[in-house]
């Protein structure tokens, strides 16, 4: 290599060749043929798919998506989910907030412990706390309510939230609040006005992550939830792909039209998603 | 008197509205967080020394008998051993691949941002919608072995699901293909953040391509690799869902995928027996936080101190 070769900004020199192309296009190839298959599986019939398994839609069928945008059992999970996810994000991006905005600008005793108490939660999964979870749920009568799902998230979303505000709401210059003091406003005028306006970036990014979470919950759900009319889409898509596990394309449909939301949300925040959880990893 | 008395009391109202709104704003997440995550893992840990099946107070103590049967039943070992090769394969082929892909991505090629999104794609969705996909798709008559046929390789269709001898490597297809897209994004986010300048001097200094990869790219990498195999070890330990869809509770045992998660489930809220699926969750929590705290101790430290000081100030 000689040293015309220019280095590239956030990008270790050589340009990509044919075999970096080739590699690329595998891995994109790869990553996505099985979401493309399930998609596609859903235009086709029941005899193609038994014909040949993998192949494209030929003719193309409707039937199925309609039938499954038709059906109330899907629009029914459907708002349930949407339900438990704005819930939960409302209630990790508020709750959140307060405690991240205590923790980084008072000062008081128990400020390290509060703080280290909720990092401690990143140490517990969900996974770790269910059985018990469940139980405390049930001995509020919140089994089969969507409450049921969305107050756990609330509080195992938090630790993440905190981790991520924290730093967020340190980084406001002291001078911005003096200011607002000498002008006369409260500490929680302060909050409300300049806080809540400033610390948008990392709230966005801390809801969208509850919003993506929430949405993909499964686990909690599973547990909770028993009456189909409560059932959110993860739990749907299980429920329904045992029920109509004959009807191969049909569950396709449903499948594809379960991930779709989060497909767009992810295509519309996908810079935010990206720098968010590759942000809160490296602390 | 009053002179001094006045301020003073000005500052115990300040103190005091100070106080009042610390408890204000803080209280709901506190109390939101100790009610559904702590109090949940003390239970646990109570729970755990009792035979009890979920009515009433606990009443039977049988002190360590749960933790005694869980430790001394093959099928705990069986779900141990499940775990421990899920995260030694999980480590061993996604880093390796993970960081050669992100190498790869990170020179100037075409449409890059777009690889990004669509190699974040399979990460996105939920683990219910690729176990469902997955399954359907690597049924004995699915389209795996629809496209080994069209392709003449028919003689390598196999069961995936069912076969003892292939599931697990199925499963570690599927755990590969769910989450080598994050671990790419993450060690490309760890290369953008060498600074430029090295590579420059590197290359200045006459270091070839392999040379400046080697000695520096992977090295500065480092804090990015040994985080995202923090997470690998973790999410290796709790896994749940893909297996959980993919297999089910029974299918799970006999072709050797289950998990550990997978046994609390089975043997305590389906077998009704909360007070030894509490011990299950104990265990994995004890498990999880040795390890966890062994590769901080060990590996993470000098990473840690950073990030530490970094966050806080």
């Amino acid at each position: 290599m000689s040293a015309t070769t220019t280095v590239s900004r956030k990008s270790t020199g050589r340009d990509g060749g044919p075999v970096t192309y080739f590699v690329a296009l595998l891995f994109v190839g790869v990553c996505v043929a099985p979401v493309l298959y399930i998609v596609l599986g859903g235009f086709r019939t029941n005899a193609q798919i038994t014909t040949d398994p993998a192949a494209l839609p030929d003719p193309w069928v409707g039937a199925n998506y309609a039938g499954v945008l038709t059906s109330s059992v899907f629009w029914g999970e459907f708002a349930n989910s949407l339900i438990v996810a704005l819930a939960s994000t409302a209630g990790i991006v508020t709750l959140g907030l307060m405690v991240s905005f205590v923790i980084a600008r008072y000062d008081f005793r128990f400020k390290g412990a509060m703080y280290s108490l909720f990092a401690a939660g990143l140490m517990f999964p969900m996974v770790i706390a269910i059985t018990p979870l469940y139980l405390v749920i049930k001995d509020l009568g919140l089994v089969d309510n969507l409450l049921g799902v969305i107050v756990p998230q609330i509080a195992f979303g938090l630790p993440t939230t905190v981790i991520i505000l924290v730093p967020f709401l340190r980084a406001i210059p002291n001078e911005i609040e003096e200011a607002a003091a000498l002008d006369g406003m409260s500490r929680l005028g302060f909050f409300f006005r300049m806080v809540v306006p400033l610390s948008l970036p990392g709230v966005v990014t801390v809801g969208i992550l509850a919003f993506v979470g929430s949405w993909n919950n499964y686990l909690l759900p599973l547990y909770v939830l028993n009456s189909q009319a409560n059932f959110t889409l993860p739990l749907g898509v299980q429920v329904f792909s045992s029920q109509y596990s004959t009807d191969t394309a049909k569950v396709l449909a449903f499948t594809s039209l379960a991930m779709l939301p989060a497909l767009v949300f992810f295509s519309v925040f996908e810079k935010r998603i990206v720098g968010g959880l590759t942000g809160a990893v490296k602390g | 008197m009053s002179d001094t008395l006045a301020p003073r009391r000005a500052a115990a109202r300040r103190r005091g509205r100070t106080r009042l709104e610390i408890a204000v704003l803080s209280a709901p997440a506190v109390i939101v967080f100790l009610a559904f995550v702590i109090l949940p893992v003390a239970l646990a840990a109570y729970y755990g020394f009792y035979r009890w099946k979920g009515y009433g107070d606990p009443t039977d103590w049988v002190g360590l008998n749960n933790y005694r049967l869980i430790l001394t039943d093959p099928a705990f070992h069986d779900v141990l051993w499940h775990n421990g090769l899920i995260l030694v394969l999980s480590l061993a082929v996604q880093g390796p691949l993970a960081i050669g892909l992100a190498l790869l991505l990170n020179r100037r090629i075409r449409g890059r941002s777009t690889i990004r999104v669509l190699v974040f794609v399979p990460y996105i969705i939920s683990e219910v919608i690729v176990g469902t996909g997955w399954s359907l798709m690597l049924q004995s008559d699915g389209a795996v072995n629809g496209l080994l046929r069209a392709t003449g390789l028919g003689s390598l269709e196999a069961d995936w699901i069912s076969d003892p001898d292939l599931a697990l490597w199925t499963l570690m297809a599927v755990i590969t293909w769910k989450y080598l897209g994050f671990a790419v994004i993450l060690m490309l986010a760890g290369l953008q953040s060498i600074p430029d300048e090295i590579f420059e001097a590197a290359q200045i200094d006459g270091a070839s391509y392999w040379q400046i990869q080697r000695r520096i790219t992977l090295p500065l990498l480092g804090p990015t690799v040994r985080i995202w195999a923090f997470l690998s070890i973790i999410g290796s330990l709790q896994l749940f869902d893909l297996v959980y869809i993919i297999w089910g509770q029974y299918v799970s045992g006999t072709a050797g995928t289950s998990t550990m998660a997978i046994y609390m489930l089975a043997q305590g809220r389906n077998a009704g027996n909360y007070g030894y699926g509490s011990a299950v969750a104990v265990v994995m929590f004890v498990i999880s936080l040795v390890v966890a705290l062994i590769y901080q101790r060990f590996v993470l430290r000098r990473d840690l101190r950073g990030a530490v000081t970094e966050g806080t100030v």
